[in-house]
């Protein structure tokens, strides 16, 4: 009676590009989406570089629909697009022959990017240098002049399950989870235990996010959390090498079909692979640390894990959350030994974010879909720019070649700020 | 719905009437208001200038004071946040860390952190503008902001963990460090949906088995000149300032908009088994939930469907849940927060699923009071349903007369009265963005 949760539609908008095979191929093939910030002048911060989504056009993915949701931000551009992607690549379009009451939508989407100019130019004018207060009477009148509603509204973080929801009329159950850099795996495992209980027979699920704006990158910056190789961006995200400084901040989507088999064999569609467990825990260590000795990564594999009835000897690749932090990728070697024991050497982990860089709510999402990748081609993502080894970090890291492999079962990981740890495990469907 | 069955064991709202379940039920009976004019900025320029604020609430009144020093990282609503819990926990009779150290935990029952689960409604968290304005301040040239002093030097004027003040998870993320939580953690964004939508998907984890223990809802501030201005913008807002107490004027005909309010609330849902393991007193226990979107327009996502398409897909979803028909319903505890189209789309949506029986269903709705503060109205809105349940009364709508005709349900306007119920409902949707979500509460008998 368990009801099973199948993939059958991928769609995703990268720094590498926004076609399924064209990005998957130039990961195979090592190459760098990451280069200087035109976004904003990035100039003076201590980084001047990001993974930005380039030539990315809406009216092209969306077509005769683009005029509903032309007011739409950067973020929820990219997850619509995704999103248009997937359902045709699940063949949806145009058959509604799955009832819209039992299409949902689950999305870890970032909230949207500021109306920066125009909030800067009140807080700006409102800031009284003198009593060092806000003025808060001066900054009504330039705010209400200055901003709009639908520029502040599309900012909410639901924004993007909204527009994904009426353009596909899916009327189901609808949410958005934010947990930070975790945010889209745990969407996509909630989404899939949602389709298991019989909430939906079709979710819409992954994420979309973008944080490369002046305050966002300020925030990263603050927190020292962002590498600051301003001189050699391209090769600046380096996952698990004992160089690495920081993470590389990216942007993008990347939405899942997900659907209960019996509804995807019914009406015929691909099935790309199926999601067999979900682990989520919270560290409940502190604000701005994993707890040290990956005490929630390690729960939220072994949930996942214990989910999909499988042990380390079954996990054939593992899609690292890898972010190129000093911490993260100690902490998450260190889990990972914790859960497969003596079997962690032979486990190839590896860490797009290498190529991508790291498109927080987002990334999560992407990873999955480079899982199914591998699994449908028999061929492992490799993490680029590996040159050093580091002593914290004893594991294959699949380092700079992609690797062909027998890859049948596959355990994404996402850790977010904060201690939120999310797992999924993607099985070939047999 | 399969799985275990699910009780509310615990019950924290933070709001302007109250803080703890006892005062906040008095205040709800006695129709006391919570909305003024607002305190914390002066809010003179701003079209509504009322709202409901919660004045002197301390972090150290709800953590232990090894953790006190983290209140300089907490957003108010993660303030709200973490108070909610303290008096969720504290209520349910739980013994956590926190309470531990505070020497609040005897006779406290001590619970598997890892078998123990969050799930935290939070909104899109206002920066503090004060704090930014000053920095952003710093990077001004001749009243122009300079890209290149800000990188140079004024970026530096914002403490190292600025962001980490304003990620919405940080809710999630105080409470469960505070109270050891380590179970099944999420996060929900959307709107005034939020609070629902995060008690549904807790007492899912429960009902499957994930955890023993979640403790879910929701908290919000609005009380803040970024988001009233927001919510001005949108339009949402009541002009009554020179009469605070009745501009929040839910389903009344003469409504006008809502009021902004700071607040939230965090109940204690429990595996039946285990609370009656450790002779928990039940308030209720949750029989049902759904969820369903508008999806009615994309380009204007603040418009509601004009028949309440999502509101009613969520209540036939939660009832069905719950295994009943519409006639059982005793009372609906409602969200309309007392805008023109809202309001009226909720009415219209509630009377298409209840039908004739709509006359017979008691409704409930505390906004007067409360005023709309975003993702933590609907977990205020539930725990005041829960506590109508429990004590078998419902207290007065006490701005909703007389009732628009458009509005047709039977709103307890007057009052407390008493009401013995067996199954109560409670509502909520996301003002903008579609999302809706409704909750069955039963009455627990054992």
């Amino acid at each position: 009676m368990n009801r099973r949760v199948v993939i059958t539609g991928m769609g995703w908008v990268t720094p590498l590009g926004h076609d399924l095979d064209g990005v998957w191929k130039r990961l195979l093939a090592g190459e760098s989406g990451v280069a200087p910030t035109t976004i904003f002048d990035a100039r003076t911060f201590p980084t001047q570089f990001a993974a930005e989504v380039k030539d990315f056009d809406l009216r092209s993915f969306l077509g005769p629909h683009y005029e509903q949701h032309r007011a739409c931000s950067r973020n929820v551009g990219f997850g619509l697009a995704a999103a248009e992607m997937a359902w045709r690549h699940a063949g949806l379009n145009g058959r509604p022959d799955v009832a819209p009451e039992m299409v949902g939508v689950y999305l870890g989407g970032g909230e949207g990017p500021i109306d920066f100019d125009n909030f800067v130019a009140a807080a700006i004018g409102g800031w009284d240098p003198v009593k060092r207060e806000l003025d808060a009477r001066r900054w009504a009148e330039i705010a209400a002049a200055r901003l709009t509603a639908a520029r502040e509204f599309e900012q909410d973080p639901n924004s993007a399950a909204c527009h994904i929801a009426c353009r596909f009329n899916a009327q189901g159950p609808n949410f958005n989870t934010l947990t930070a850099c975790a945010a889209s795996t745990q969407a996509l495992g909630e989404a899939a235990t949602l389709i298991r209980r019989g909430d939906a027979d079709v979710m819409i699920s992954g994420g979309a996010h973008s944080m490369i704006h002046p305050l966002g990158v300020t925030g990263f910056n603050r927190l020292t959390a962002l590498s600051t190789r301003n001189d050699s961006c391209l090769t600046a995200s380096r996952p698990f090498d004992r160089t690495r400084d920081g993470f590389v901040l990216g942007e993008g989507a990347g939405i899942l079909i997900l659907e209960e088999l019996e509804c995807a064999r019914r009406r015929g569609a691909r099935i790309l692979a199926e999601i067999t467990g979900y682990g989520s825990t919270a560290d409940a260590f502190r604000v701005t640390d994993m707890h040290e000795d990956g005490r929630g990564a390690t729960g939220a594999m072994q949930g996942a894990m214990t989910d999909a009835g499988v042990g380390p000897r079954d996990i054939d690749y593992i899609s690292a959350h890898g972010t190129g932090t000093a911490e993260n990728d100690k902490v998450e070697t260190l889990a990972i030994r914790k859960v497969f024991g003596e079997h962690a050497s032979h486990v190839p982990v590896s860490s797009v974010k290498s190529m991508l860089g790291h498109l927080i709510a987002g990334a999560g999402a992407v990873e999955l879909i480079t899982c199914v990748l591998a699994i449908r081609d028999q061929i492992l993502p490799p993490t680029t720019n590996y040159q050093e080894p580091d002593p914290n970090c004893d594991l294959d890291y699949v380092p700079n070649q992609a690797r062909p492999a027998k890859v049948r079962t596959c355990l994404s990981n996402s850790f977010g700020f904060g201690g939120q740890n999310d797992t999924l495990i993607v099985r070939a469907f047999e | 719905m399969n799985g275990r069955r699910v009780v509310i064991s615990g019950l924290g709202p933070v709001t302007p009437i109250g803080i703890g379940a006892p005062a906040f039920w008095d205040a709800l009976l006695e129709a006391r208001s919570g909305i003024r004019r607002l305190q914390a900025f002066d809010p003179m320029r701003f079209e509504s200038q009322v709202g409901g604020e919660i004045p002197s609430l301390s972090v150290a009144d709800y953590v232990h004071k090894g953790y006190r020093k983290a209140a300089k990282i907490m957003a108010r609503d993660i303030v709200l946040a973490v108070a909610a819990a303290h008096q969720a926990v504290s209520d349910a009779g739980l013994r956590t860390r926190c309470l531990l150290e505070r020497g609040e935990a005897e006779g406290g029952f001590p619970v598997d952190s890892t078998r123990f689960g969050a799930n935290i409604g939070a909104g899109l968290i206002c920066a503090d503008l004060p704090e930014l304005a000053e920095a952003l301040y710093g990077a001004s040239e001749e009243g122009r902001f300079s890209f290149a002093r800000w990188g140079n030097e004024a970026m530096n004027n914002l403490t190292p963990l600025w962001l980490l003040k304003f990620l919405p998870n940080m809710l999630a993320c105080h409470v469960t460090i505070v109270h050891d939580a380590q179970g099944p953690s999420n996060t929900i964004t959307c709107g005034e949906a939020s609070s629902h939508l995060a008690i549904g998907e807790g007492y899912r984890t429960v009902a499957r088995g994930a955890a023993d223990v979640c403790i879910c809802g929701g908290a919000e501030s609005k009380t803040n000149p970024m988001a009233l201005l927001r919510q001005m913008l949108g339009q949402r807002l009541s002009r009554r300032n020179d009469a605070p107490e009745k501009a929040c004027r839910p389903f009344a005909a003469d409504r006008d908009g809502t009021v902004v309010s700071e607040g939230g609330g965090l109940v204690i849902l429990e595996a039946l088994e285990h609370a009656q393991r450790r002779g928990a007193r039940i308030y209720g226990e949750l029989v049902g939930f759904g969820a369903a979107q508008d999806a009615y327009s994309a380009a204007q996502p603040s418009d509601p469907h004009p028949e309440g398409r999502g509101v009613a897909l969520a209540v036939r979803k939660a009832l069905d849940d719950a295994g009943i028909p519409p006639q059982r319903v005793d009372m609906v505890a409602t969200a309309a927060c007392g805008l023109v189209a809202h309001d009226r789309a909720e009415a219209v949506g509630l009377r298409g699923v209840l039908g004739d029986g709509t006359a017979a269903t008691r409704a409930m709705n505390v906004k007067a009071a409360l005023g709309n503060n975003g993702a933590g109205s609907g977990a205020i809105d539930f725990i005041a349903a829960v506590l109508a349940v429990y004590h078998g009364a419902i207290p007065p709508a006490f701005n909703s007369s007389p009732l628009d005709p458009a509005c047709d349900l039977n709103v307890v306007t007057a009052g407390p009265v008493d009401a013995g119920m067996e199954y109560a409902l409670s509502t909520a949707y996301a003002l903008g963005g579609g999302q809706n979500a409704a909750l069955v509460i039963r009455r627990f008998r054992g």
